[in-house]
């Protein structure tokens, strides 16, 4: 009997190390530096409420730590659509003006890889500026830096609550740096190619109700040769 | 002591292991997938029929010329940049009526020109960004061509058809009819590379 305590209270021990390996694996470290921060190109910069409260809309399948809405919208709850969200939102230029509207679909990717520190989520922007046009944006997305950071301690704390301030850049593709690929459907953005990378300020997280103070960042990089607004005008 | 400890260090390694023998066979994530349901378009290419039942596939519908927002509740933002741009989310269906997806259709009036575009999210599969015409064809639908796609829709091009089809049926709890999305695939062309040109 003994032998066999010792036996489980060590299988826990060893799962328990594994998941901190997992969790604090120093070769899983941030991404760090986004590849446009030192682009020379002209950017389009928008903001966005990150939090589902804050959203013109937001559904997924009631379930997840994020709850939809306004509370009467439709529910992603069939199987084939179950791990994926919904959110419509508006889209804010550098200067905090209305710039047009964003739809964003993200869902749990299969690639996921918890070994290498991926916690991947495929998603599509569809962003509409009136000023400007169309955009659609494909990226996967890793959420591991975010769940090591920010989510972990929150769920360790007494409070299930975590407050600070994480900057971090989710984009992790399909781009060979690391950049989203953008595509202009509209406007004087029609037919250009793109790339753009989304990132993430959180100022406060709980472990029961998701995101409580954060804002997203899209900056989208204009080819060389393609000035879409003269400078005075670009968001 | 000696044995209880090394089973406890035996039971830490069969742990470590098991741990990752776990994470590495049992896959995180595993969307459900939908078989997809394609036919052989006449002029070359495959055809796909998605449809989303109005109001019940209806997420969201936000105009601010319309009372009637979707969902009860919806504050669509009241700003003049976007007095002239309605936005409607969907679930969509597959041929046999099956939720695969979920959609977004934007409208929008500007002074030069005016837009209509589709977003298709189908999880398991990726996503298609299709432009319509704004004038309707003949025949009541609308024509837009597929202008990008992710995951399994990045190679292929072609075009979509929009139309309404209202509903015939009486029934209280019959939507009132359905849109009609027709996606018609080419994949793109890219050149063989020297051996296989030479076979």
């Amino acid at each position: 009997m003994k032998h066999l305590v010792s036996l489980v209270l060590g299988l826990i021990v060893g799962v328990i190390l594994f998941a901190a390996g997992l969790l604090y694996n120093p070769f899983n470290a941030d991404r760090g530096l986004s590849p446009l921060s030192v682009t020379n190109a002209e950017v389009i910069a928008l903001n966005f409420a990150n939090v589902p409260a804050e959203s013109i809309a937001y559904t997924n399948n009631g379930e997840t730590l994020h709850h939809p809405h306004p509370e009467k919208v439709v529910q992603l709850w069939e199987a084939p659509v179950r791990m994926t969200s919904a959110m419509a939102t508006v889209m804010r230029d550098a200067r905090n003006r209305v710039a047009g509207i964003g739809v964003k679909f993200s869902s749990r990717s299969e690639s996921t890889r918890l070994w290498t520190g991926e916690a991947i989520v495929d998603s599509v922007w569809y962003v509409y500026l009136p000023d400007y046009g169309s955009l659609f944006i494909e990226q996967t997305e890793n959420y591991f830096p975010f769940i090591r950071e920010v989510a972990f301690p929150a769920w360790r704390s007494s409070a299930n609550h975590w407050r600070g301030n994480w900057l971090g850049d989710v984009t992790a593709g399909p781009g060979a740096l690391g950049t989203a690929a953008v595509t202009g459907g509209s406007g004087r953005l029609e037919g250009l190619s793109m790339a753009a990378v989304e990132s993430m300020t959180v100022k406060a997280f709980s472990a029961e109700t998701g995101l409580v103070s954060a804002e997203g960042r899209l900056i989208i990089e204009m080819p060389y040769d393609q000035d879409p607004a003269n400078d005075a005008d670009t968001p | 002591m000696f044995v209880l400890l090394k089973t406890f260090f035996i039971g830490v390694v069969l742990g470590l292991l098991a741990a990752a023998g776990v994470l590495y066979a049992v896959p995180a994530v595993d969307q459900k997938r939908e078989a997809s349901i394609v036919t052989v378009a006449p002029n070359g290419g495959n055809t796909e029929v998605f449809h989303s039942r109005i109001p019940m596939d209806q997420i969201l519908q936000g105009d601010p010329r319309q009372a009637g927002s979707v969902p009860p509740g919806l504050e669509w933002p009241s700003d003049e940049i976007l007095a002239n741009v309605r936005a409607e989310l969907f679930k969509i269906r597959n041929a046999q009526g099956v939720i695969v997806g979920v959609a977004a259709r934007t409208a929008a009036k500007t002074d030069d020109t005016d837009v209509i575009d589709w977003v298709l999210h189908l999880p398991a599969r990726g996503s298609l960004f299709v432009n319509m015409d704004v004038t309707p064809r003949e025949g009541g639908f609308r024509l837009g061509q597929i202008r990008s796609g992710s995951r399994e829709f990045s190679l292929l091009h072609g075009f979509m058809t929009e139309r309404w089809v209202e509903t015939a049926s009486d029934d209280e709890d019959a939507p009132t009819g359905r849109i009609e999305l027709s996606a018609t695939y080419a994949s793109t062309l890219e050149p063989l590379d020297t051996e296989e040109a030479a076979e």
